[in-house]
Protein backbone atom coordinates (compact mmCIF):
# COMPACT_ATOMS: atom_id res chain seq x y z
CA UNK A 1 0.00 0.00 0.00
CA UNK A 2 3.08 2.45 1.05
CA UNK A 3 4.97 1.46 -1.73
CA UNK A 4 2.37 2.60 -3.98
CA UNK A 5 1.55 5.74 -2.20
CA UNK A 6 4.79 6.28 -2.90
CA UNK A 7 5.07 5.56 -6.98
CA UNK A 8 2.25 7.84 -7.55
CA UNK A 9 3.90 10.30 -5.62
CA UNK A 10 6.89 9.65 -7.92
CA UNK A 11 5.22 10.08 -10.97
CA UNK A 12 3.45 13.35 -9.86
CA UNK A 13 7.32 14.70 -8.79
CA UNK A 14 8.26 13.70 -12.43
CA UNK A 15 5.43 14.91 -13.87
CA UNK A 16 6.27 18.74 -12.74
CA UNK A 17 10.12 18.45 -13.11
CA UNK A 18 9.36 17.65 -17.00
CA UNK A 19 7.00 20.65 -16.90
CA UNK A 20 9.39 22.60 -15.13
CA UNK A 21 12.20 22.04 -17.57
CA UNK A 22 10.16 22.50 -21.06
CA UNK A 23 9.23 25.89 -18.91
CA UNK A 24 12.98 26.41 -18.55
CA UNK A 25 13.82 25.30 -22.40
CA UNK A 26 11.18 27.38 -23.81
CA UNK A 27 12.38 30.67 -21.94
CA UNK A 28 15.66 29.92 -23.00
CA UNK A 29 14.99 29.91 -26.44
CA UNK A 30 12.72 33.16 -26.43
CA UNK A 31 15.11 35.51 -23.85
CA UNK A 32 18.86 34.13 -24.60
CA UNK A 33 19.21 36.27 -28.21
CA UNK A 34 18.35 39.40 -26.08
CA UNK A 35 20.47 38.14 -23.53
CA UNK A 36 23.32 37.57 -25.87
CA UNK A 37 22.49 40.95 -27.78
CA UNK A 38 22.52 42.98 -23.95
CA UNK A 39 25.95 41.37 -23.21
CA UNK A 40 27.74 42.11 -26.72
CA UNK A 41 26.37 45.39 -26.15
CA UNK A 42 28.52 45.90 -23.21
CA UNK A 43 31.45 44.43 -24.61
CA UNK A 44 34.62 46.04 -26.79
CA UNK A 45 37.21 45.42 -29.32
CA UNK A 46 38.43 42.24 -28.56
CA UNK A 47 36.20 41.12 -26.03
CA UNK A 48 33.36 41.39 -28.14
CA UNK A 49 34.21 38.23 -30.31
CA UNK A 50 34.53 35.79 -26.98
CA UNK A 51 31.67 33.58 -26.77
CA UNK A 52 31.82 33.23 -22.56
CA UNK A 53 27.72 33.57 -21.21
CA UNK A 54 28.78 36.22 -19.31
CA UNK A 55 30.75 39.27 -19.67
CA UNK A 56 34.27 39.39 -17.49
CA UNK A 57 34.46 43.39 -18.09
CA UNK A 58 31.59 45.57 -18.75
CA UNK A 59 32.01 48.51 -20.56
CA UNK A 60 29.65 51.26 -21.99
CA UNK A 61 31.70 52.82 -24.52
CA UNK A 62 29.22 51.69 -27.20
CA UNK A 63 26.32 52.93 -25.34
CA UNK A 64 28.40 56.65 -25.15
CA UNK A 65 29.09 56.67 -29.00
CA UNK A 66 25.06 55.47 -29.68
CA UNK A 67 24.00 58.53 -27.49
CA UNK A 68 26.74 60.89 -29.21
CA UNK A 69 25.78 60.12 -32.78
CA UNK A 70 23.63 62.57 -34.12
CA UNK A 71 21.93 60.44 -36.61
CA UNK A 72 20.38 57.74 -33.78
CA UNK A 73 19.36 61.14 -31.90
CA UNK A 74 17.46 62.44 -34.88
CA UNK A 75 15.92 58.63 -35.70
CA UNK A 76 14.59 57.92 -31.91
CA UNK A 77 12.64 61.29 -32.05
CA UNK A 78 11.23 60.65 -35.49
CA UNK A 79 10.12 57.18 -34.43
CA UNK A 80 8.77 58.57 -31.10
CA UNK A 81 7.08 61.53 -32.92
CA UNK A 82 5.64 59.01 -35.63
CA UNK A 83 4.51 56.09 -33.53
CA UNK A 84 2.68 58.56 -30.95
CA UNK A 85 0.63 60.55 -33.43
CA UNK A 86 -0.09 57.65 -35.26
CA UNK A 87 -1.49 55.94 -32.87
CA UNK A 88 -3.78 58.75 -31.58
CA UNK A 89 -5.24 59.81 -34.90
CA UNK A 90 -6.04 55.81 -35.32
CA UNK A 91 -7.66 55.81 -32.22
CA UNK A 92 -9.57 59.04 -32.30
CA UNK A 93 -10.68 57.70 -35.90
CA UNK A 94 -11.26 53.67 -34.76
CA UNK A 95 -13.69 54.86 -32.19
CA UNK A 96 -15.88 57.59 -34.19
CA UNK A 97 -16.35 54.31 -36.70
CA UNK A 98 -16.85 51.46 -34.48
CA UNK A 99 -19.41 52.57 -32.62
CA UNK A 100 -22.14 53.09 -35.25
CA UNK A 101 -20.81 49.66 -36.43
CA UNK A 102 -20.97 47.98 -33.37
CA UNK A 103 -24.14 49.08 -32.27
CA UNK A 104 -26.46 49.95 -35.48
CA UNK A 105 -27.49 47.64 -37.81
CA UNK A 106 -27.72 49.49 -41.34
CA UNK A 107 -26.67 48.21 -44.76
CA UNK A 108 -23.19 48.48 -45.67
CA UNK A 109 -21.91 47.90 -42.45
CA UNK A 110 -20.96 44.74 -42.77
CA UNK A 111 -18.98 45.90 -46.28
CA UNK A 112 -17.23 48.18 -44.41
CA UNK A 113 -15.86 45.62 -42.10
CA UNK A 114 -14.54 43.39 -45.03
CA UNK A 115 -12.85 46.16 -46.11
CA UNK A 116 -11.16 46.86 -43.41
CA UNK A 117 -9.97 43.11 -43.03
CA UNK A 118 -9.21 42.85 -46.92
CA UNK A 119 -7.24 45.90 -46.34
CA UNK A 120 -5.17 43.70 -43.27
CA UNK A 121 -4.44 41.20 -45.76
CA UNK A 122 -2.62 43.44 -48.36
CA UNK A 123 1.03 42.79 -48.83
CA UNK A 124 2.33 46.31 -48.12
CA UNK A 125 4.92 46.29 -51.06
CA UNK A 126 1.48 46.31 -53.58
CA UNK A 127 0.70 50.01 -52.30
CA UNK A 128 4.28 51.12 -52.91
CA UNK A 129 4.57 52.75 -56.20
CA UNK A 130 0.77 54.31 -55.88
CA UNK A 131 1.86 55.58 -52.48
CA UNK A 132 4.97 56.90 -53.89
CA UNK A 133 2.81 59.11 -56.15
CA UNK A 134 0.70 60.14 -53.60
CA UNK A 135 3.32 61.22 -51.05
CA UNK A 136 4.85 63.48 -54.40
CA UNK A 137 1.63 64.97 -55.06
CA UNK A 138 1.04 66.08 -51.69
CA UNK A 139 4.70 67.28 -51.60
CA UNK A 140 5.44 65.49 -48.38
CA UNK A 141 8.43 63.06 -49.32
CA UNK A 142 11.16 62.68 -46.94
CA UNK A 143 8.53 64.31 -43.98
CA UNK A 144 6.87 62.67 -40.88
CA UNK A 145 3.49 62.87 -42.13
CA UNK A 146 4.17 60.98 -45.18
CA UNK A 147 4.90 57.77 -42.80
CA UNK A 148 2.19 58.88 -40.65
CA UNK A 149 -0.11 58.19 -43.46
CA UNK A 150 1.29 54.91 -44.71
CA UNK A 151 1.23 53.73 -41.36
CA UNK A 152 -2.45 54.26 -40.77
CA UNK A 153 -2.76 51.69 -43.80
CA UNK A 154 -1.39 49.07 -41.11
CA UNK A 155 -2.49 50.72 -37.71
CA UNK A 156 -6.58 51.48 -39.00
CA UNK A 157 -7.77 48.56 -39.81
CA UNK A 158 -7.08 46.04 -36.76
CA UNK A 159 -7.81 48.30 -34.44
CA UNK A 160 -11.22 49.20 -35.77
CA UNK A 161 -11.77 45.15 -35.60
CA UNK A 162 -10.86 45.35 -32.01
CA UNK A 163 -12.78 48.56 -31.12
CA UNK A 164 -16.15 47.51 -33.02
CA UNK A 165 -15.86 43.86 -31.41
CA UNK A 166 -14.73 45.47 -27.80
CA UNK A 167 -17.65 47.89 -27.66
CA UNK A 168 -19.94 44.74 -29.11
CA UNK A 169 -19.18 43.19 -25.79
CA UNK A 170 -20.61 46.15 -23.88
CA UNK A 171 -24.47 45.32 -22.55
CA UNK A 172 -26.77 47.18 -23.99
CA UNK A 173 -28.44 48.64 -21.42
CA UNK A 174 -26.34 50.89 -20.84
CA UNK A 175 -26.56 52.47 -23.47
CA UNK A 176 -30.23 52.22 -23.49
CA UNK A 177 -30.48 53.70 -20.00
CA UNK A 178 -28.36 56.54 -21.30
CA UNK A 179 -31.32 57.46 -24.29
CA UNK A 180 -33.65 57.38 -21.84
CA UNK A 181 -32.07 59.98 -19.70
CA UNK A 182 -31.87 61.91 -23.27
CA UNK A 183 -28.64 61.90 -23.35
CA UNK A 184 -27.59 62.10 -27.73
CA UNK A 185 -25.06 60.18 -29.54
CA UNK A 186 -22.11 62.69 -28.81
CA UNK A 187 -23.15 62.41 -25.31
CA UNK A 188 -23.18 58.29 -25.11
CA UNK A 189 -19.25 57.83 -26.68
CA UNK A 190 -18.01 61.05 -24.72
CA UNK A 191 -19.34 60.13 -21.53
CA UNK A 192 -20.60 56.48 -21.64
CA UNK A 193 -18.52 54.71 -23.88
CA UNK A 194 -14.79 55.94 -22.74
CA UNK A 195 -14.88 55.60 -19.63
CA UNK A 196 -15.88 52.05 -20.16
CA UNK A 197 -13.51 51.46 -23.34
CA UNK A 198 -10.35 52.92 -21.34
CA UNK A 199 -8.88 49.32 -21.31
CA UNK A 200 -9.41 48.67 -24.72
CA UNK A 201 -8.19 52.32 -25.31
CA UNK A 202 -5.16 51.78 -23.68
CA UNK A 203 -4.59 47.91 -25.59
CA UNK A 204 -4.96 49.46 -29.13
CA UNK A 205 -3.43 51.96 -28.49
CA UNK A 206 -0.28 50.37 -27.31
CA UNK A 207 -0.62 48.08 -30.31
CA UNK A 208 -0.64 50.26 -32.84
CA UNK A 209 2.69 52.42 -31.17
CA UNK A 210 4.10 49.35 -31.76
CA UNK A 211 3.33 49.13 -35.31
CA UNK A 212 4.40 52.25 -36.40
CA UNK A 213 7.36 51.93 -34.08
CA UNK A 214 8.75 48.70 -35.94
CA UNK A 215 7.76 49.70 -39.34
CA UNK A 216 10.27 49.24 -42.15
CA UNK A 217 9.07 49.40 -45.36
CA UNK A 218 7.41 52.82 -45.80
CA UNK A 219 10.10 54.28 -43.90
CA UNK A 220 13.10 53.14 -46.03
CA UNK A 221 11.24 53.88 -49.25
CA UNK A 222 9.56 57.15 -48.35
CA UNK A 223 12.82 58.65 -46.32
CA UNK A 224 15.85 59.63 -47.73
CA UNK A 225 18.01 61.92 -45.44
CA UNK A 226 19.52 61.37 -41.71
CA UNK A 227 17.36 63.89 -40.04
CA UNK A 228 13.86 62.54 -41.29
CA UNK A 229 14.67 58.27 -40.88
CA UNK A 230 13.14 56.35 -37.92
CA UNK A 231 14.68 53.74 -35.97
CA UNK A 232 14.58 50.72 -38.01
CA UNK A 233 15.71 52.18 -41.02
CA UNK A 234 18.83 54.02 -39.56
CA UNK A 235 19.74 50.77 -38.05
CA UNK A 236 19.24 48.60 -41.17
CA UNK A 237 21.76 51.31 -42.69
CA UNK A 238 24.48 51.67 -39.47
CA UNK A 239 27.63 49.91 -40.96
CA UNK A 240 31.30 50.33 -40.70
CA UNK A 241 34.19 51.51 -42.46
CA UNK A 242 33.75 48.55 -44.43
CA UNK A 243 30.71 45.98 -45.61
CA UNK A 244 33.04 42.96 -43.90
CA UNK A 245 33.45 45.06 -40.45
CA UNK A 246 30.24 45.83 -39.56
CA UNK A 247 30.68 47.47 -35.36
CA UNK A 248 28.64 44.78 -33.83
CA UNK A 249 29.14 46.39 -31.04
CA UNK A 250 28.03 49.42 -32.08
CA UNK A 251 24.42 47.39 -33.76
CA UNK A 252 24.03 45.84 -30.73
CA UNK A 253 23.76 48.74 -28.35
CA UNK A 254 21.16 50.35 -31.02
CA UNK A 255 19.58 47.30 -30.84
CA UNK A 256 18.71 47.28 -27.07
CA UNK A 257 18.10 50.86 -27.06
CA UNK A 258 15.24 50.45 -29.38
CA UNK A 259 13.71 47.30 -28.35
CA UNK A 260 14.00 48.00 -24.10
CA UNK A 261 10.65 50.83 -24.41
CA UNK A 262 8.68 47.94 -26.16
CA UNK A 263 9.41 45.50 -23.73
CA UNK A 264 8.51 47.31 -20.69
CA UNK A 265 5.79 48.30 -22.08
CA UNK A 266 4.64 44.46 -22.65
CA UNK A 267 5.76 43.54 -19.41
CA UNK A 268 3.82 46.32 -17.94
CA UNK A 269 0.95 45.88 -19.78
CA UNK A 270 1.08 42.32 -21.05
CA UNK A 271 -2.22 41.43 -20.08
CA UNK A 272 -4.19 44.13 -21.75
CA UNK A 273 -1.69 43.31 -24.85
CA UNK A 274 -2.77 39.49 -24.68
CA UNK A 275 -6.18 40.82 -24.88
CA UNK A 276 -6.55 42.80 -27.70
CA UNK A 277 -3.90 40.78 -29.58
CA UNK A 278 -6.29 37.65 -29.59
CA UNK A 279 -9.85 39.20 -28.64
CA UNK A 280 -10.09 41.32 -31.87
CA UNK A 281 -9.97 40.34 -35.30
CA UNK A 282 -8.70 36.79 -35.56
CA UNK A 283 -10.31 35.07 -33.04
CA UNK A 284 -11.98 31.37 -34.98
CA UNK B 1 -52.73 58.83 -36.55
CA UNK B 2 -50.63 55.47 -36.72
CA UNK B 3 -49.61 56.19 -40.18
CA UNK B 4 -47.64 59.43 -38.87
CA UNK B 5 -46.20 57.59 -36.44
CA UNK B 6 -44.60 54.90 -38.59
CA UNK B 7 -43.59 58.13 -40.72
CA UNK B 8 -41.59 60.25 -38.40
CA UNK B 9 -40.20 56.85 -36.88
CA UNK B 10 -38.81 56.46 -41.02
CA UNK B 11 -37.65 59.66 -40.79
CA UNK B 12 -35.81 59.20 -37.73
CA UNK B 13 -34.16 56.03 -38.87
CA UNK B 14 -32.73 57.93 -41.81
CA UNK B 15 -31.57 60.40 -39.32
CA UNK B 16 -29.37 57.74 -37.79
CA UNK B 17 -28.42 56.68 -41.11
CA UNK B 18 -26.58 59.68 -42.15
CA UNK B 19 -25.14 60.33 -38.98
CA UNK B 20 -23.74 56.42 -38.75
CA UNK B 21 -21.61 57.57 -42.36
CA UNK B 22 -20.98 60.52 -40.48
CA UNK B 23 -19.20 59.06 -38.08
CA UNK B 24 -17.54 56.63 -40.28
CA UNK B 25 -16.30 59.13 -42.74
CA UNK B 26 -12.92 59.49 -40.96
CA UNK B 27 -12.21 55.78 -41.04
CA UNK B 28 -13.71 55.53 -44.89
CA UNK B 29 -11.32 58.47 -45.96
CA UNK B 30 -8.30 56.86 -44.52
CA UNK B 31 -9.18 53.20 -45.95
CA UNK B 32 -9.94 55.16 -49.46
CA UNK B 33 -7.15 57.28 -49.56
CA UNK B 34 -4.04 55.34 -47.74
CA UNK B 35 -4.80 52.15 -49.42
CA UNK B 36 -7.83 51.54 -51.93
CA UNK B 37 -6.11 54.59 -54.30
CA UNK B 38 -2.61 53.76 -54.19
CA UNK B 39 -3.09 50.14 -54.54
CA UNK B 40 -5.71 51.04 -57.69
CA UNK B 41 -2.83 53.10 -59.20
CA UNK B 42 0.23 50.52 -58.22
CA UNK B 43 -1.90 48.13 -59.99
CA UNK B 44 -2.13 50.56 -63.04
CA UNK B 45 1.65 51.44 -63.26
CA UNK B 46 2.08 47.68 -63.89
CA UNK B 47 0.84 48.13 -67.23
CA UNK B 48 2.94 51.28 -67.69
CA UNK B 49 6.62 51.54 -68.35
CA UNK B 50 6.66 53.82 -65.67
CA UNK B 51 9.87 55.11 -63.80
CA UNK B 52 10.57 56.83 -60.52
CA UNK B 53 11.19 60.07 -62.66
CA UNK B 54 8.74 60.40 -65.25
CA UNK B 55 5.28 58.45 -63.11
CA UNK B 56 2.91 61.29 -64.85
CA UNK B 57 4.09 60.63 -68.67
CA UNK B 58 4.55 56.37 -68.27
CA UNK B 59 2.69 54.78 -71.25
CA UNK B 60 0.68 51.86 -71.32
CA UNK B 61 2.51 48.52 -72.85
CA UNK B 62 -0.14 46.04 -71.78
CA UNK B 63 1.10 42.99 -70.65
CA UNK B 64 4.77 43.45 -71.14
CA UNK B 65 5.67 43.91 -67.73
CA UNK B 66 4.20 40.59 -66.99
CA UNK B 67 5.82 38.47 -69.47
CA UNK B 68 8.78 39.91 -68.89
CA UNK B 69 8.66 39.22 -65.15
CA UNK B 70 7.35 35.14 -66.16
CA UNK B 71 10.75 35.23 -67.89
CA UNK B 72 12.75 36.51 -64.92
CA UNK B 73 14.66 33.58 -63.43
CA UNK B 74 15.89 35.84 -60.56
CA UNK B 75 11.44 36.32 -59.53
CA UNK B 76 10.85 32.54 -59.76
CA UNK B 77 13.56 32.34 -57.55
CA UNK B 78 11.93 34.37 -55.13
CA UNK B 79 8.71 32.91 -55.71
CA UNK B 80 10.22 29.50 -54.53
CA UNK B 81 11.67 31.09 -51.85
CA UNK B 82 8.94 32.78 -50.63
CA UNK B 83 6.58 29.82 -50.50
CA UNK B 84 9.46 27.60 -49.38
CA UNK B 85 9.96 29.97 -46.35
CA UNK B 86 5.96 29.96 -45.43
CA UNK B 87 4.84 26.54 -46.27
CA UNK B 88 7.97 25.63 -43.28
CA UNK B 89 7.90 28.05 -40.81
CA UNK B 90 4.33 28.38 -40.77
CA UNK B 91 3.64 24.36 -39.59
CA UNK B 92 6.54 24.57 -37.44
CA UNK B 93 5.28 27.62 -35.77
CA UNK B 94 1.36 25.81 -35.51
CA UNK B 95 3.25 23.14 -33.69
CA UNK B 96 5.65 25.42 -31.16
CA UNK B 97 2.82 28.03 -30.61
CA UNK B 98 0.65 24.56 -29.80
CA UNK B 99 3.05 23.62 -26.88
CA UNK B 100 3.70 27.19 -25.80
CA UNK B 101 -0.07 27.46 -25.49
CA UNK B 102 0.02 24.31 -23.54
CA UNK B 103 2.08 25.61 -21.04
CA UNK B 104 0.40 28.75 -20.84
CA UNK B 105 -2.87 27.50 -20.53
CA UNK B 106 -2.22 25.03 -17.85
CA UNK B 107 -2.27 26.35 -14.08
CA UNK B 108 1.49 26.82 -12.33
CA UNK B 109 3.14 29.55 -10.58
CA UNK B 110 4.97 32.14 -12.43
CA UNK B 111 2.28 31.49 -15.12
CA UNK B 112 2.36 35.35 -15.11
CA UNK B 113 6.14 35.68 -15.98
CA UNK B 114 6.52 32.89 -18.29
CA UNK B 115 3.56 34.92 -20.32
CA UNK B 116 5.97 38.22 -20.10
CA UNK B 117 8.67 36.06 -21.07
CA UNK B 118 7.06 34.64 -24.35
CA UNK B 119 5.81 37.84 -25.50
CA UNK B 120 9.50 38.81 -25.81
CA UNK B 121 10.56 38.27 -29.42
CA UNK B 122 6.89 39.06 -30.75
CA UNK B 123 7.76 42.54 -29.70
CA UNK B 124 11.89 42.83 -30.72
CA UNK B 125 11.47 45.36 -33.98
CA UNK B 126 11.95 42.69 -36.72
CA UNK B 127 15.05 44.64 -37.95
CA UNK B 128 15.97 44.43 -34.71
CA UNK B 129 15.11 40.89 -34.54
CA UNK B 130 17.51 40.32 -37.86
CA UNK B 131 20.69 42.49 -36.63
CA UNK B 132 20.43 39.88 -33.35
CA UNK B 133 20.20 36.53 -35.31
CA UNK B 134 22.80 37.79 -37.71
CA UNK B 135 25.37 38.67 -35.30
CA UNK B 136 24.38 34.95 -34.08
CA UNK B 137 24.69 33.53 -36.87
CA UNK B 138 27.96 35.42 -38.16
CA UNK B 139 30.31 32.94 -39.39
CA UNK B 140 33.55 33.69 -37.69
CA UNK B 141 32.30 35.12 -34.38
CA UNK B 142 28.66 34.02 -34.18
CA UNK B 143 27.63 32.03 -30.84
CA UNK B 144 25.33 29.32 -32.58
CA UNK B 145 28.59 28.07 -34.39
CA UNK B 146 30.46 28.04 -31.11
CA UNK B 147 27.40 26.24 -29.53
CA UNK B 148 27.13 23.71 -32.83
CA UNK B 149 30.77 22.97 -32.46
CA UNK B 150 30.87 22.54 -28.59
CA UNK B 151 27.81 20.04 -29.20
CA UNK B 152 30.05 18.65 -31.70
CA UNK B 153 27.33 19.17 -34.20
CA UNK B 154 29.25 21.01 -36.43
CA UNK B 155 33.53 20.25 -36.61
CA UNK B 156 33.97 24.05 -38.72
CA UNK B 157 32.27 27.09 -38.83
CA UNK B 158 29.22 27.18 -41.09
CA UNK B 159 28.70 30.11 -43.32
CA UNK B 160 25.15 30.21 -43.01
CA UNK B 161 24.26 33.45 -45.36
CA UNK B 162 26.62 32.26 -48.00
CA UNK B 163 24.78 29.51 -49.50
CA UNK B 164 21.26 30.25 -50.55
CA UNK B 165 19.93 26.82 -48.74
CA UNK B 166 21.80 27.70 -45.73
CA UNK B 167 20.10 31.47 -45.54
CA UNK B 168 16.93 30.37 -46.25
CA UNK B 169 16.99 27.88 -43.73
CA UNK B 170 18.14 30.18 -41.45
CA UNK B 171 15.64 32.98 -42.47
CA UNK B 172 12.65 29.90 -41.67
CA UNK B 173 14.77 29.98 -37.68
CA UNK B 174 14.50 33.77 -37.32
CA UNK B 175 10.49 33.48 -38.69
CA UNK B 176 9.91 31.16 -36.57
CA UNK B 177 11.77 32.20 -33.29
CA UNK B 178 10.14 35.89 -34.09
CA UNK B 179 6.08 34.43 -34.58
CA UNK B 180 5.76 31.53 -32.58
CA UNK B 181 4.64 33.97 -29.38
CA UNK B 182 1.98 35.26 -31.55
CA UNK B 183 0.26 31.68 -32.95
CA UNK B 184 0.56 30.83 -29.69
CA UNK B 185 -1.50 33.43 -28.07
CA UNK B 186 -3.82 32.86 -30.82
CA UNK B 187 -4.21 29.42 -30.11
CA UNK B 188 -4.68 30.27 -26.25
CA UNK B 189 -7.06 31.78 -26.54
CA UNK B 190 -8.73 28.95 -28.22
CA UNK B 191 -8.02 26.92 -25.79
CA UNK B 192 -9.27 29.47 -23.31
CA UNK B 193 -12.40 29.58 -24.97
CA UNK B 194 -13.28 25.90 -24.80
CA UNK B 195 -15.57 24.45 -22.07
CA UNK B 196 -13.15 23.90 -19.19
CA UNK B 197 -15.03 21.36 -17.60
CA UNK B 198 -13.84 19.07 -20.84
CA UNK B 199 -9.87 18.98 -19.66
CA UNK B 200 -11.11 18.53 -15.51
CA UNK B 201 -13.35 15.45 -16.49
CA UNK B 202 -10.66 13.65 -18.63
CA UNK B 203 -7.95 14.36 -15.62
CA UNK B 204 -10.44 13.19 -13.03
CA UNK B 205 -10.83 9.42 -15.72
CA UNK B 206 -6.92 9.67 -15.90
CA UNK B 207 -7.27 9.75 -19.67
CA UNK B 208 -3.54 10.31 -20.69
CA UNK B 209 -2.99 13.83 -21.64
CA UNK B 210 -1.87 12.63 -24.94
CA UNK B 211 -5.31 10.98 -25.81
CA UNK B 212 -7.18 14.10 -24.42
CA UNK B 213 -5.21 15.68 -27.20
CA UNK B 214 -5.97 14.10 -29.77
CA UNK B 215 -9.41 13.57 -29.20
CA UNK B 216 -10.51 16.57 -27.17
CA UNK B 217 -8.65 19.60 -27.62
CA UNK B 218 -7.52 18.81 -30.95
CA UNK B 219 -11.31 18.85 -32.95
CA UNK B 220 -12.52 21.38 -30.90
CA UNK B 221 -9.77 23.38 -31.55
CA UNK B 222 -9.88 23.19 -35.29
CA UNK B 223 -11.82 26.44 -36.35
CA UNK B 224 -8.85 27.93 -34.26
CA UNK B 225 -6.48 26.40 -36.15
CA UNK B 226 -7.13 26.81 -39.91
CA UNK B 227 -7.76 30.52 -39.20
CA UNK B 228 -4.57 31.44 -37.44
CA UNK B 229 -2.56 29.75 -39.61
CA UNK B 230 -3.90 31.23 -43.12
CA UNK B 231 -3.39 34.01 -40.80
CA UNK B 232 0.34 33.48 -40.48
CA UNK B 233 0.30 32.28 -44.13
CA UNK B 234 -0.71 35.41 -45.43
CA UNK B 235 1.95 37.33 -42.90
CA UNK B 236 4.68 34.74 -43.92
CA UNK B 237 4.31 34.98 -47.70
CA UNK B 238 4.85 38.76 -47.91
CA UNK B 239 7.34 38.78 -45.30
CA UNK B 240 10.09 41.34 -45.90
CA UNK B 241 12.23 43.31 -43.18
CA UNK B 242 13.65 40.16 -41.82
CA UNK B 243 14.85 38.52 -45.93
CA UNK B 244 15.91 42.52 -46.48
CA UNK B 245 18.13 42.70 -43.96
CA UNK B 246 19.65 39.00 -43.84
CA UNK B 247 19.70 38.44 -47.55
CA UNK B 248 21.81 42.18 -47.85
CA UNK B 249 21.35 42.20 -51.27
CA UNK B 250 22.15 39.03 -52.21
CA UNK B 251 19.39 38.20 -55.23
CA UNK B 252 19.31 34.73 -54.93
CA UNK B 253 17.84 34.66 -51.70
CA UNK B 254 15.06 37.36 -52.10
CA UNK B 255 11.57 36.95 -51.71
CA UNK B 256 9.03 38.21 -53.89
CA UNK B 257 8.05 41.40 -51.22
CA UNK B 258 12.04 42.25 -51.55
CA UNK B 259 12.22 41.41 -55.11
CA UNK B 260 9.44 43.92 -56.15
CA UNK B 261 10.54 46.25 -53.70
CA UNK B 262 14.19 46.03 -55.54
CA UNK B 263 12.99 46.78 -58.80
CA UNK B 264 10.33 49.67 -57.56
CA UNK B 265 13.09 51.58 -55.55
CA UNK B 266 16.45 49.92 -56.25
CA UNK B 267 16.50 49.63 -59.95
CA UNK B 268 13.97 52.74 -60.15
CA UNK B 269 11.55 50.54 -62.67
CA UNK B 270 8.58 51.31 -61.25
CA UNK B 271 6.19 49.27 -63.94
CA UNK B 272 7.97 45.90 -63.76
CA UNK B 273 8.48 46.60 -59.65
CA UNK B 274 4.63 47.41 -59.63
CA UNK B 275 4.02 44.61 -62.02
CA UNK B 276 5.58 41.90 -59.18
CA UNK B 277 4.02 43.92 -56.79
CA UNK B 278 0.57 42.61 -58.35
CA UNK B 279 1.98 39.51 -58.54
CA UNK B 280 2.60 38.94 -55.39
CA UNK B 281 -1.14 39.85 -54.49
CA UNK B 282 -2.39 37.56 -57.14
CA UNK B 283 -0.64 34.93 -55.22
CA UNK B 284 -2.10 35.27 -52.06
CA UNK B 285 -5.67 36.12 -53.16
CA UNK B 286 -6.69 32.54 -52.78
CA UNK B 287 -5.24 33.25 -49.19
CA UNK B 288 -6.95 36.33 -48.71
CA UNK B 289 -10.37 35.55 -49.67
CA UNK B 290 -10.23 32.34 -47.46
CA UNK B 291 -9.36 34.20 -44.33
CA UNK B 292 -12.44 37.15 -45.47
CA UNK B 293 -14.69 34.35 -45.73
CA UNK B 294 -13.78 32.74 -42.51
CA UNK B 295 -14.75 35.39 -40.50
CA UNK B 296 -17.34 36.44 -42.47
CA UNK B 297 -18.98 33.92 -41.19
CA UNK B 298 -17.54 34.63 -37.94
CA UNK B 299 -19.52 38.46 -38.67
CA UNK B 300 -22.79 36.93 -39.87
CA UNK B 301 -23.16 34.22 -36.80
CA UNK B 302 -23.07 37.79 -34.39
CA UNK B 303 -25.57 39.35 -35.75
Amino acid sequence: MIKLENRWKYKRWIKSAMFFAMCLVVAACCLFPFYWAIVSSLRDGASLFSTEFFPSKITFDNYKYVFSDETFGYSFWNSAVIATLTSLLTLFICLLAAYPLARHRFPGRKRVLMIALSVTTLPHVAVLSGMYELINVLNIYNEKSALIMADMIITVPFTLWIMTNFINSIPKEIEEAAIMDGANKYTILTKVFLPILGPAIVTTGLLAFIAAWNEFLFALTFTNTNQARTVPVSLSLFSGASQHELPWGLIMAASVLVTLPLVMLVVIFQRRIISGLTAGSIKG
Amino acid sequence: MRCRKLETSKAKEKKTDLSNWFFLSPCLLVLILCAGWPLLRSIFFSFTNASIYNLNHADFIGMENFVSLARDRDWWKAVLNTFLIAGISVPLETIFGMIVALILHSNFKGRGIMRAVVLVPWTIPTIVSARIWGWMLNDSYGIINELLMKASIIDAPVAWMASNFLSIISMIVVEVWKTTPYMALLLLAGLQSMPQDCFEAAEVDGVPFRKTFVSIILPMMKPTIIVAVIFRALDAVRIFDLVYILSSGNNANATMSVFARRHLAEYQDVGFGSAAATALLFFIAFLSILYISFNKKKLNSLD
